[in-house]
């Protein structure tokens, strides 16, 4: 009974929307209880938030810079006397910042890719699932057809042909990893479509978009968020690897890709510049990984994966 | 000797919000021959009983008490000795035919595997054997349709097949879940009406669960009436259909639609919802919904058990609808359900 | 309503790959012509005269549609034309040299990842929510969370130069020059095809015709091998496809780290130094395996899916 909100409603739908939404906002506090349950969903993120802090604060607070070059301790192993915590690699540049200064950008590319993709997906996605009919086909077709082509390949060309600028990454990463995002919004739209409310709301003469904008878009908001989360790691990996390729974000700034290929040649005799970026990448990776699932499980129980 | 005798069933389910206790408490038995009918609304817990029995319970089930078939106890049983009796003396057929089936094996091979599981046959015997029984459900071609898978059967047909499957070993015992509910009302009859003449023909117990009253009169000896995991009421049919003792058995019988009532007369309801059966509390479970609910109610009610097997758990008395011998009470007493 | 069955199915789907292909084709074509600076550049510089004569020979000076028209054309008689990098050799030459190589190994670690793979996702699913369970589990999750370039390094260092046991790169097409490759290649696909193996095996598992199987007196491992292996396979056939893809591309880095001639190698020189016909070949060539392998495995799924191959139209 909602007798603390006082409903002026001008006619029932209005009425039924506030009542949704009340309806809805217990929908999220419910699963946001869920996700608390899920011990390996919080401890990951408190390590992401941790991480965060970290390859925010960390370069600032540090007392060398990521681009110094200590001529006294060259590939030192790391040591509290030296000042060098995670040591230093081949020309003498602390491991630490390095890596802390790389977190920045593969997180950076990573959220903003993932923008990028979630921007061009759920559009293209909402659209082709609400119109339906010939332009869904046409817009799916498209989808599939792009589907099949070897996504990495592109991803190459694209940098060799349009250089390796930073915001060049974020859109090309982002253009070829929109299709899953579309893909699925379309699914969700068009079962949305047919729901109830969104009849009774047709019924009502509710415009086309004040009907995407109130009911098919909040209630996309679940999964696409689900989505979002396990997206970040996939792009962070595909910068990794145009990074370990030699095409990734060009010197000076550094990820934790290149940082992980500069460390794979002095493996033998300098672990540690393997090693730490090796791990933070790969602690990241993990970390989302489980958020991810646990935001899918929290938000959608039936779909355990 | 009964077939089936079932003393002190529990179950209990271990939800993330607690504990459902589904059965509390049942004894029943089913001789052979006969058929037993098990009624009462979604979450009444006659599914679960009969689950527990058969060891079909889900992973966050559990059941004590006893369940005694010919002499042994199932509850106790591994696996292994449970397998020799499921699908060969004890047959379960379930509510939705349009999942019990596996979509990705034909007809045939769910059969003869039941038969080869359990007697001896050669493949091509346990193929004609599986052909006679459908041909017995009334199958049309059914040489050709052993072959075919069960999405090219309709619901009722489905249904057929899976009796046909369940008969294969020649059980005593057939327990039927609600097997009619999932279909339309023609082929209910026809559902309906195949089992009664099986049952007859090979003298098989049955055990219908059931929320559809109708289906009961025609085939059930006996009825078991539940209510939140508990016997409320249980008779002859006859007992029951005429001589209601319950009022919740009263208020069920009442809710079927008659044909001799005229046609704009309201249709009757039990009022309020199935109890909450993470919260049960003490006393009567009926009594929020109850028209003859007095204040002794909020005790629990006492099982009687009358001479020929008849039970009702009220307060009400069986012989002479007063309340039982040694209660007061101060309730109104609604002559609204007339014997 | 017409319902088609495996015949029909697979015509359309055959008849679908086309205006995959045109695309593939046309996008991978212009991409690469926008690159700045042509495949001659990196060369010593040419006095202009012999750079026209390059440009005539290998039709660069013509118009960029016409270009297009004729590189159609040489594809459909499988012909991708000679690499600019490497002069003496055809870019058939050279796929021919390299695809066999990553094939081995993409095809090996196909094959690992498919077995081990079910194979673990099954076992954590009989065994769900015990602590064999999460251990599993936990340990795919590390699989997919690992980037195979940092797998590489580390199997690298422990297996090759500490221990010993294997040598650390290089291809001689011994066994003992296989096994690196392929099982980093392969990690990240077992992780996933074992995550969604457990999943789809414990919905399975809660289906009602695995009740009734049990219901039927059937022993477990019976339930198991005849009802709910097939139904849980299904959709980790349906995985293959876009598996298979990213196989392949995990090949380029893996051939990078472990010295491997094979095709994905060629690929990233060929970026580099703009090698038009190279690259367009690699991509093209890739795209049609990638195309024909989803092809193949939508097939494979719907002959295995009753529904579908005995629906003929009545």
């Amino acid at each position: 009974m909602n007798n603390s909100v006082d409903i002026q409603a001008e006619d029932a739908f209005a009425a039924a929307m506030i009542e949704d939404d009340i309806r809805g906002r217990s929908l999220w506090v419910d699963a946001w209880h869920r996700l608390l349950k899920n011990r390996a969903a919080v401890i990951s993120g408190i390590v992401m938030a941790t991480m965060l802090l970290l390859v925010i604060v960390g370069p600032v607070v540090s007392p060398w810079e990521g681009d110094f070059t200590d001529w006294d301790n060259t590939s030192s192993p790391p040591s509290l006397e030296t000042g060098h915590w995670f040591g230093t690699d081949s020309v003498g540049r602390d491991i630490l910042v390095r890596t802390l200064e790389g977190g920045r950008i593969s997180l950076l590319v990573g959220l903003v890719a993932t923008l990028v993709s979630l921007a061009i997906g759920v559009s293209y996605g909402a659209v082709a699932g609400y119109y339906g009919g010939f332009t869904d086909r046409i817009m799916m077709r498209m989808v599939d057809i792009i589907y099949a082509l070897p996504f990495m390949f592109f991803v190459i060309l694209l940098m060799v042909v349009f250089g390796r600028h930073i915001v060049l990454i974020f859109v090309a990463i982002g253009a070829v990893n929109w299709l899953d995002m579309a893909r699925i919004v379309r699914g969700q739209t068009l079962a949305l479509k047919n729901t109830e409310f969104v009849e009774a709301a047709r019924a009502c003469g509710v415009d086309h978009n004040a009907i995407i904008r109130r009911h098919i878009i909040p209630n996309l908001l679940g999964v696409v968020m689900v989505y979002v989360t396990l997206t970040i790691p996939q792009i962070i990996l595909v910068e990794s690897f145009l990074s370990f390729l030699g095409l990734g974000v060009q010197e000076p700034m550094s990820s934790w890709g290149a940082l992980v290929n500069d460390g794979a040649q002095d493996m033998e005799s300098a672990p540690w510049t393997l090693i730490f970026p090796a791990a933070f990448l790969t602690v990241t990776l993990y970390c989302f990984n489980y958020i991810g699932d646990g935001m899918r499980d929290a938000l959608d129980p039936k779909d355990r994966l | 000797m009964a077939l089936l005798e079932v003393t002190g069933l529990k179950v209990n389910f271990d939800t993330p919000e607690g504990g459902v206790q589904a059965v509390n408490g049942l004894d029943f038995s089913v001789h052979a021959g006969e058929s037993l009918a098990i009624v009462g609304e979604s979450g009444a817990g006659k599914s679960q009983a009969v689950m527990a029995i058969m060891g079909l319970l889900a992973e966050n089930g559990s059941a004590s008490g006893k369940a005694e078939f010919n002499g042994q106890d199932l509850m106790l049983m591994s696996r292994k000795e449970l397998n020799k009796i499921r699908g060969c003396e004890i047959a379960m057929i379930f509510q939705d035919p349009m999942t019990s089936l596996n979509p990705f094996l034909t007809i045939e091979k769910q059969m003869v595997e039941v038969i080869r599981q359990h007697q001896n046959l050669r493949r091509d015997e346990a193929r004609a054997h599986a052909v006679e029984m459908l041909r017995a459900v009334r199958i049309p071609a059914p040489e050709e349709r052993v072959k075919q898978y069960p999405h090219e059967f309709s619901g009722g047909m489905r249904q057929r097949v899976m009796i046909a499957m369940g008969l294969l070993c020649e059980p005593g015992l057939l327990i039927a879940d609600e097997p009619t509910t999932a279909l339309d009302v023609t082929v209910q009859a026809q559902i309906t009406q195949l089992v009664g003449e099986l049952r007859e023909k090979s003298n098989m117990s049955l055990i219908l669960i059931t929320h559809d009253l109708a289906v009961v009169a025609e085939i059930c000896d006996r009825i078991l009436v539940m209510y939140a995991g508990q016997l409320v009421e249980t008779g002859s049919s006859e007992d029951i259909f005429y001589r209601p003792q319950h009022p919740y058995t009263q208020g069920l019988l009442a809710s079927v639609p008659r044909m001799d009532q005229p046609v704009d007369d309201e249709l009757h309801s039990i009022p309020g919802n199935p109890p909450n059966l993470l919260d049960l509390g003490s006393g009567c479970h009926f009594r929020e919904r109850c028209n003859k609910a007095m204040d002794v109610c909020k005790d629990d009610p006492p099982l009687q058990v009358a001479q020929d097997g008849r039970m009702s758990r009220c307060f009400i008395d069986m012989a002479n609808g007063e309340m039982v011998a040694g209660s007061t009470d101060s309730g109104e007493d609604s002559a609204e359900f007339a014997e | 309503m017409r319902q088609e069955g495996i015949l029909q199915h697979t015509a359309s789907r055959l008849l679908g790959l086309i205006p995959t292909l045109l695309v593939l084709i046309t996008i991978a074509f212009f991409l690469i012509r926008m690159a700045p600076g042509g495949p001659f550049d990196g060369e010593k510089i040419l006095p202009p005269e012999i750079r026209a004569n390059l440009d005539v020979k290998y039709h660069l000076d013509e118009p960029l549609i016409k270009q297009y028209f004729r590189y159609l054309g040489q594809i459909i008689t499988l012909d991708f034309g000679p690499s600019f990098q490497y002069k003496d050799w055809t870019v058939n030459e050279l796929i021919a040299r390299g695809f066999p190589v990553s094939l081995t190994i993409g095809g090996l670690a196909m094959l690992l990842a498919f077995f081990l793979g079910t194979l673990i996702g099954i076992v954590a699913a009989m065994r769900q929510n015990t602590a064999v369970d999460y251990s599993i589990m936990g340990v795919a999750m590390l699989g997919i969370s690992i980037p195979n370039f940092v797998v590489a390094p580390l199997l690298i260092l422990l297996v090759a130069v500490y221990a010993g046991w294997l040598p650390a790169g290089g291809w001689d097409w011994s066994a003992q020059r296989m096994v690196l490759p392929v099982i980093t290649l392969a990690l990240p696909a077992i992780a996933y095809i074992a995550r969604l193996t457990r999943g789809s095996m414990i919905e399975v598992l809660h289906s009602n015709y695995i009740r009734t199987a049990r219901a039927k007196g059937l022993p477990e491992y019976l339930v198991i091998r005849r009802h709910a292996l097939k139904p849980a396979l299904l959709p980790v056939i349906s995985f293959m496809g876009p598996a298979t893809a990213a196989l392949i591309t995990g090949s380029v880095v893996i051939e990078r780290i472990y010295s491997i001639p094979g095709l994905g190698s060629y690929f990233v020189q060929g970026a580099l130094n703009r090698d038009y016909t190279l690259v367009m070949g690699v991509v093209v060539f890739y795209g049609v395996i990638i195309i024909l392998l989803n092809f193949i495995v939508d097939i494979l799924y719907a002959w295995m899916n009753p529904r579908i191959r005995y629906n003929e139209a009545q």
